[in-house]
């Protein structure tokens, strides 16, 4: 199961650094960041809660660059 | 701009005048500490925010972190030495603010222009209900809806045209510029703008499952996948800031020490100023976005010229592809069987065709609809009777009451009718009428205009081996072959030996190896190549699924265009790739040896950044 969510984040290296970090959450498959078109790809486990999941995401996201915006 | 950059602006300019007027302003001692402090947190207190909860969150090492020590660090100098100088500290700041400012400019621009360029979505449909027009999203519209679209507006589904002709632009898809002409019952492709009358249109797929629809995900899908470079630099920024840290922490602390036990002075400032100069330029930024930049921008430029690359890794190996393996019928040939003259036979062309067309009245092999396609005046159907089609001979009929039998040459000896050889190169229908030899018409496949030239281009363009495969004949084959001049020819093959032969050229060791193919029949190949590049994909669902590269009208000469885009991609990549690790080392070596300031520093991160930002926005202009 993918999903797109829409991001703003400004530099590249913290989107590669979020992009690392979604990885890393429990529930997450894959995740890709395509920073120019500012979009977040994640890839989810089978039958994971994907609003607990993200929630967790954009936590995980906001600890390594807190200038960022996920829109879930 | 944004509100945040304009917000930027707005700190930078008041915190520049201010810091203009504090040079003449005639403060000392604390007042001018807590004059300098005010300015620095003007431009400086979101870099100290940031960077404390960078602290909390457990990051140390980003860089806005490094920004705060690195300013602070400067005021502190200033503190300790006793100068009471606080400019380079607000400076450097001021600057670092500046740079970043530019930076996002820069990429937001290019982000822009890039996304414009496949800016190809349809925003409304007018649809026809009860007679009346009303406009809405694409989205809303459901299956077998009629739709019109004006002259000049974008074709928002896919469908049928109805009623009128008109003539559309693809360009947006194919690149091609001339107008496509398009009549009732045709289908038409959403993302082509019409040009001349209003179309209406009855949709044949949803918004979702339509042409522009897809090639947009696929072009989206594409950018997200990474190439080597890409990995390699990821790779490369995760270990580079920690090396460059560490090294700042090293240049801080060691040679003070080394200095004091040698029983020098240990000059604690100088050191600390050079290990403020690494910190600036540990932001490995530069390269970790121009590289997806350049490829992007790659991408969207090869789009433009109706050349859709599905991912970067593929565009890297294309550019350093020295196999170029063809398939003929449809790729290098129209892949449209002409017939070109009629042989050995007492009847005259026309007469013969007239036959053989209504023999083949019912066939639907390529070589009855180029026949029927040939014959001026049909038979009516009433004089054609007992049809047989025999499986690997060809067909018999009885037409006007005569014997009328068309096919091979084995079809003809169970006639009992002797068939003629032919001198000719392509392929060879014969016919018996009742029991007697009536000559052969000649059928041939003619090359496209432009895979001559194609080749050719290939071939200066250092491509060492050019093949083609086919299942044709090996007369065809190797006509084709000679006047192409390609290297090596494969003929009578079924997709099956296809992939065999592929796969031994690529075992040849030569290099990489891309194939072209049509996508319908040779979706195996594609698959097996290195790059599988697929000819026509416009409307065909199954070649733009089967290929790494889709070439969307069905012209040879976008390969070598489509190569070029990947070469100049490439090379771009790798100028900015070299450009920014030189810069950046040589900052690094000049600031430990106390030759380079903190504006330097600051060049070589935001500079450097900008400089290859603009260098990659190139690549979108490929030819």
């Amino acid at each position: 199961m993918k999903k797109n969510y829409e991001i703003e984040v400004d530099c590249a290296n913290c989107a590669a650094k979020m992009e690392q970090a979604t990885r890393g959450v429990s529930g997450v498959r894959g995740a890709v960041i395509n920073f120019i078109m500012q979009q977040l790809t994640v890839e989810f486990e089978e039958g994971a809660d994907i609003k607990a999941v993200m929630t967790a995401v954009v936590k995980a996201c906001k600890k390594v660059e807190p200038d960022c915006e996920i829109e879930c | 701009m944004t509100k945040k950059q304009k917000k930027m602006t707005g700190r930078i300019v008041v915190a520049g005048m201010l810091f203009i007027a504090l040079q003449f302003a005639p403060l000392e001692g604390a007042w001018k500490l807590g004059a300098s402090l005010g300015i620095y947190l003007i431009v400086a207190y979101d870099v100290l925010i940031k960077s404390a909860k960078g602290i909390l969150a457990g990051q140390l090492l980003d860089e806005n972190f490094l920004m705060a020590v690195a300013s602070l660090g400067a005021f502190a100098l200033g503190v300790c030495d006793g100068s009471n100088d606080f400019n380079e500290a607000i400076a450097v700041i001021l600057f670092y603010q500046t740079g970043e400012l530019f930076q996002s400019c820069a990429v937001s621009k290019s982000r822009r222009s890039i996304t414009a360029l496949m800016d190809i979505r349809p925003d409304y449909a007018h649809v026809e209900r009860d007679g009346q027009l009303s406009t809405v999203s694409p989205d809303d519209v459901p299956i077998g809806s009629i739709i019109v679209v004006q002259p000049g507006e974008k074709v928002p589904l896919d469908g049928i045209a109805e009623q009128s002709d008109s003539a559309l632009d693809t360009s947006a898809l194919t690149g091609e510029s001339v107008p496509r002409a398009v009549h009732p019952g045709e289908e038409v492709m959403s993302g082509c703008i019409n040009m001349r009358s209003p179309l209406r249109i009855r949709t044949t797929r949803e918004f979702g499952e339509s042409t522009v629809t897809k090639i947009l995900q696929l072009m989206q899908e594409a950018t997200s996948r990474k190439s080597k470079s890409e990995q390699f630099i990821t790779k490369f920024a995760r270990i580079y800031t920690p090396i460059v840290c560490g090294a700042a922490l090293l240049l801080a602390l060691l040679p003070p020490v080394v200095l004091l036990v040698m029983g020098h002075p240990a000059e604690w400032t100088t050191w600390l100023y050079r290990a403020l100069i690494f910190l600036v330029i540990s932001c490995p930024c530069a390269l970790v976005l121009s590289i997806p930049l350049s490829f992007f921008a790659g991408i969207g430029g090869a789009g433009r010229a109706g050349i859709l690359i599905k991912g970067s890794h593929f565009m890297e190996t294309l550019a350093q592809a020295q196999v170029a393996v063809f398939d003929k019928t449809g790729t290098l040939t129209r892949g449209v069987f002409e017939v070109v003259a009629a042989h050995h036979s007492p009847y005259s062309l026309q007469d013969l065709l007239q036959l053989a067309a209504a023999a083949e009245s019912s066939s639907s092999h390529p070589i009855g609809t180029s026949l029927r396609q040939a014959c001026q005046q049909a038979l009516p159907l009433s004089d054609i009777a007992n049809t047989q089609e025999l499986q690997g001979l060809g067909v018999i009929a009885t037409v006007k009451n005569l014997r009328v039998a068309v096919g091979n040459e084995k079809l003809m000896e169970q006639e009992g009718a002797e068939a003629l050889p032919c001198h000719c190169v392509g392929t060879i229908v014969h016919i018996a009428i009742d029991h007697r030899y009536a000559g052969h018409i000649l059928i041939s496949d003619s090359l496209k205009e432009t895979s001559a030239r194609a080749l050719a281009e290939l071939k200066a363009m250092g491509i060492r081996k050019t093949v083609m495969l086919t299942g044709d004949n090996q007369r065809t084959a190797e006509a084709v072959a000679c006047e192409l001049a390609l290297d090596e020819v494969h003929c009578e093959l079924l997709p099956a030996h296809k992939v065999a032969e592929v796969e031994q050229l690529m075992r040849s060791n030569i290099g990489h190896l891309f194939f072209v193919g049509d996508g319908v029949n040779d979706a195996p190949v594609l698959a097996r190549a290195d790059v599988g590049i697929a000819m026509g994909g416009l409307g065909s669902d199954a070649a733009i699924e089967a290929a790494d590269v889709v070439i969307m009208d069905d012209d040879p000469a976008r390969i070598p265009l489509a190569m070029r885009i990947a070469r100049k991609c490439m090379r771009i990549v790798r100028q900015n790739i070299t450009f920014a690790l030189t810069a950046k080392f040589t900052c690094l070596i000049l600031g430990a040896l106390g030759l380079a300031n903190m504006w330097f520093a600051i060049f070589a991160d935001a500079g450097v950044l900008i400089l290859c930002v603009l260098n990659s926005i190139r690549a979108m202009y490929g030819k």
